[in-house]
């Protein structure tokens, strides 16, 4: 049908604009405005000084329940799946630490703004909206750098003979890791608020979010634990794991540099693939709005 | 007296950041010494400006807020340690927050008012049926609450705080935000509510034709303080409120023409029409004059607004 | 006296079951996070096939306990921690209004029967632990295993209510009553053997948690404590449970005092 024929037409002309607009991003220096928005949600975040407190506080309850399970299962045989003592007290603190950093479960305000409509003044402005997102997250994520880290990570020292990196370069390996899962969990929960063009009810989406980040991350216990078919599934088949066990296990030096290298690189393979995922999500709900008239 | 209150105090600490790390606290009276005696069946208008102190001081009366000093009774209790006592007795209109149940229907939420309030079915049938009628709440009845207009709301609301036969209501800011039409459904049935005499009504607003058509006593409060306490008439004359006539002409009111007994405040349209204050001569008496002296073609005469006195007294704090 | 409170529960829940699909998904994703807890405790224990020093089928029943303990106690006053949504909107003066309990009320008004789901788990999980542990049965056992499970939902609900209190003075603070609730939820899944240092003194002795699972399982045993609690301590959940809730009690009227005298 000729409609059907046209209409394709300008959607395909907006999907290049789109792109146009992500490419005019990154060379025109318009990553002044995404770092605008980061800095923006940054002072943002220093304001929510009640909450960052009682999280940080929370982050330190965990990590002393979770540190004493582990050493009590360590004691047993001396080691865990591999991990001495000293490198599980470290895995615990740092992860609690890094857990809001890298924020799985944090307040998503994109599915608000699509069921309420306000979407359409984010997409008015001459920001792409997955950068505008990713960028404001790492705005967030600077934030809890801050703050939600160093408060367990220093309780923890106090309390725990942690497992300190041999090597000077396992510091700059760990930064790296650090904000290629800060990178990849926003795009992991862009798609997830993506879902909020389709569905009324995002809820059911965000569980599965949870659930399977929650366990295949290794926030509960190092993922080496469990049977070596499924850790293999988990670091080849999610994204679950560069969330979370990839930076610890680079900071512990599991495996040695050689297998930190490794880890980054998977990380960085699925930050490419989920960006990608992305921006193919994104084009067909922006798709969508434009036809529902929104 | 229904309600007494005597020198009703409430202060409140302010606390503002001087500088990067200090904080620097301040006690702000929001009610300042407040006495107010009001008499079984009286309706009484509370007006002031923003932040006058009337929403604590109706906090202080329903007992939701604690006074800081001073005395207060409502039916003869004190609000504060004898809440859920004097809840049963009062009932109370918020205008920006609501009290009915958002999710429910609002038939639903009365009902759900018989039990929290505990009043026999054939009391709270009968109030019903008189607050359906009068405030024509037939066509929304069944409508869950958030799906109401404002109007529609505050309808509810006034239904919802009377099925339990309270002595006293108190309403902060009822016709707020409403459309005229609203505005005098709720002001008619006020105006029920107040002829029949048994219950003790204490309306704050800000919009003063509400005062100017329900209430004959009003007590006006400024920075915590009570400014006026009387009826309408006294303050007008208190503050020399001024009958005014405007009057429309044929040709242009001469320059410098006066006239005994007023004072021409404005003159506007090129001469075609003139305001007139009148000072100690009677509106007879300067219309009269008036049409002696220039060709009249219309004329009106104006009752002093109250506004304009109102503001008078606020600018004068 | 009860009846207006009922009435306000039923018609939370009439409004609630308008919502009838995400009744199904809540219940289905519960089962899965409880699922996921179990799994938890699980995994770790099949490193050494011990947990704390203890066998499998004793830290299934102080599990089971909590189990129970905890959604219960959610179910019945979990809707408590909105009272800093309504703090923070005003609406907490629509409350004082009423002729009813400032508590009661908020429990009533935002109750959420979905929360049922997890107890039914809990429960299962329960049942299936006393039918595996070797439980020392006799009388004051068998009062002990339908009074513990109980008393252990008193001191998680007091627990909720306090935790929801702070918002009368830090309206963000929420977070912080979480690491006690469902910090001590996990906590007590756990023997208190496993913690150590001042950390299991204050929080497993010292404000209780060890009175919700651990002591009451190792009474049903007829373990002694090998942290060296005496054995009568080990009967005491009930009576540390009511102390704990006449604390909360009096803190959330300390609460409302305060916020009737600062206002909203």
């Amino acid at each position: 049908m000729s409609g059907d024929h046209v209409k394709r037409d300008v959607t395909d002309d907006q999907d290049a604009h789109e792109d146009r607009r992500l490419i005019g991003l990154v060379s025109t220096g318009a990553l002044r405005v995404l770092a605008a928005l980061a800095g923006a949600e940054f002072r943002r975040y220093l304001t929510y000084r009640q909450a960052t407190v009682a999280g940080a506080f929370t982050n330190t309850v965990f990590g002393f329940m979770r540190c004493y399970i582990l050493l009590s299962v360590a004691d047993v045989t001396g080691q865990v799946a591999g991990y001495n003592p000293g490198q599980l007290v470290t895995f615990v603190w740092v992860g609690q630490g890094l857990l809001a950093v890298v924020n799985y479960w944090g307040q998503q305000e994109l599915p608000e703004r699509v069921r309420s409509g306000q979407v359409v003044s984010d997409l008015l402005r001459p920001v792409d909206l997955m950068a505008g997102f990713v960028a404001a997250d790492t705005g967030r994520a600077a934030h809890a750098m801050l703050t939600r880290f160093v408060v367990p990570v220093a309780v923890g020292l106090l309390a725990f003979d942690f497992y300190l990196p041999q090597h000077a370069v396992t510091y700059l390996l760990f930064a790296v890791s650090v904000v290629l899962a800060v990178q990849v969990c926003s795009a992991c929960r862009y798609l997830v608020a993506l879902t909020s063009f389709w569905l009324l009810d995002i809820r059911g989406a965000q569980m599965v979010w949870v659930v399977a980040s929650g366990a295949g991350s290794g926030l509960y216990f190092p993922l080496p634990v469990l049977p070596d078919w499924l850790v293999t599934v988990l670091w080849v088949g999610t994204p679950f794991p560069s969330l979370l066990q990839a930076p610890l296990d680079v900071l512990v030096e599991r495996g040695g540099i050689g297998h930190g290298l490794v880890l980054i690189a998977g990380q960085v393979a699925w930050l490419v693939v989920l960006v990608g995922l992305g921006r193919i999500v994104q084009r067909r709900a922006l798709r969508r709005l434009v036809v529902q008239g929104g | 007296m229904i309600i007494q209150t005597t020198l009703l105090r409430k202060d409140f600490t302010v606390r503002k950041k001087a500088g990067r790390f200090r904080r620097t606290s301040t006690t702000v009276s929001a009610v300042d010494g407040v006495s107010l005696s009001v008499a079984e069946g009286e309706m009484l208008g509370y007006i002031g400006p923003n932040g006058a102190g009337k929403s604590t001081t109706l906090k202080m009366l329903t007992g939701v807020l604690t006074p800081s000093g001073g005395t207060v009774s409502v039916c003869g209790l004190t609000p504060v340690p004898q809440r859920t006592t004097l809840a049963r007795r009062i009932g109370v209109v918020f205008g920006q927050r609501s009290q009915l149940w958002w999710d429910l229907p609002l038939a639903e939420s009365f009902t759900l008012l018989r039990h929290v309030y505990r009043v026999s079915e054939t009391e709270h049938a009968a109030r019903l049926r008189h607050c359906r009628s009068l405030l024509d709440l037939d066509s929304f009845m069944d409508t869950p609450v958030r799906q109401l207009s404002l109007g529609q709301r505050m309808r509810g609301e006034l239904t919802a705080a009377l099925l339990h036969g309270p002595k006293v209501l108190f309403l902060d800011e009822p016709t707020i935000g409403l459309d005229v039409l609203s505005k005098q459904a709720v002001r008619g049935f006020l105006a029920e509510v107040a002829a029949k005499g048994d219950i003790t009504v204490v309306l704050t607003t800000h919009d003063l034709a509400d005062i100017e058509k329900l209430c004959r006593r009003l007590v006006v409060i400024d920075h915590g303080r009570v400014v006026h306490d009387g009826t309408l008439d006294e303050l007008h004359a208190a503050y020399q409120s001024k009958r005014r006539v405007v009057a429309d002409l044929d040709a242009p009111w001469p320059d410098g023409l006066t006239l005994p007994g007023a004072s021409v405040e404005t003159v506007e349209a090129e001469g075609f029409r003139v305001t007139l204050t009148l000072e100690g001569a009677t509106a007879g008496e300067v219309v009269a004059r008036l049409a002696q002296a220039v060709p009249l073609r219309d004329l009106s005469v104006r009752e002093p607004e109250i506004e304009d006195v109102v503001a008078r007294l606020y600018a004068g704090r | 006296m009860a009846s207006p409170y009922r009435k306000l529960l039923v018609a939370q829940v009439r409004s609630q079951t308008q919502y009838r699909v995400s009744f199904g998904l809540d219940l289905f994703f519960s089962t899965v996070l409880t699922g996921l807890d179990l799994a938890t405790v699980w995994v770790l224990f099949t490193v050494n096939d011990s947990l704390g020093g203890f066998a499998g089928r004793d830290v299934l029943l102080m599990v089971g306990i909590a189990a129970f303990a905890f959604p219960a106690a959610d179910l019945a006053v979990g809707s408590v921690e909105r009272l800093r949504v309504y703090v923070r909107t005003g609406l907490f003066d629509a409350v004082l209004l009423r002729p009813l309990s400032t508590l009661w009320q908020l429990v009533a008004m935002d109750f959420a029967p979905r929360r049922v789901g997890r107890v039914v788990q809990g429960t299962a999980i329960y049942v299936v632990a006393l039918a595996f542990a070797p439980v020392q049965w006799s009388v004051p056992v068998a009062v002990l295993v339908v009074l513990a499970p109980l008393a252990g939902a008193v001191f998680f609900g007091a627990l909720f209510v306090a935790g929801a209190t702070v918002a009368f003075w830090w309206i963000d603070s929420g977070e912080i009553a979480n690491a006690f609730t469902y910090g001590g939820r996990d906590m007590t899944s756990y023997p208190m053997t496993v913690f150590g240092g001042l950390f299991r003194r204050v929080f497993a002795y010292g404000m209780g948690f060890a009175f919700v699972a651990y002591l009451p399982a190792l009474a049903m045993l007829g373990h002694s404590d090998p942290l060296g609690t005496p054995d009568w301590l080990r009967w005491c959940s009930p009576l540390t449970s009511l102390v704990v809730a006449a604390l909360a009690a009096w803190f959330w009227r300390t609460g409302v005092r305060h916020y009737r005298s600062t206002g909203s």
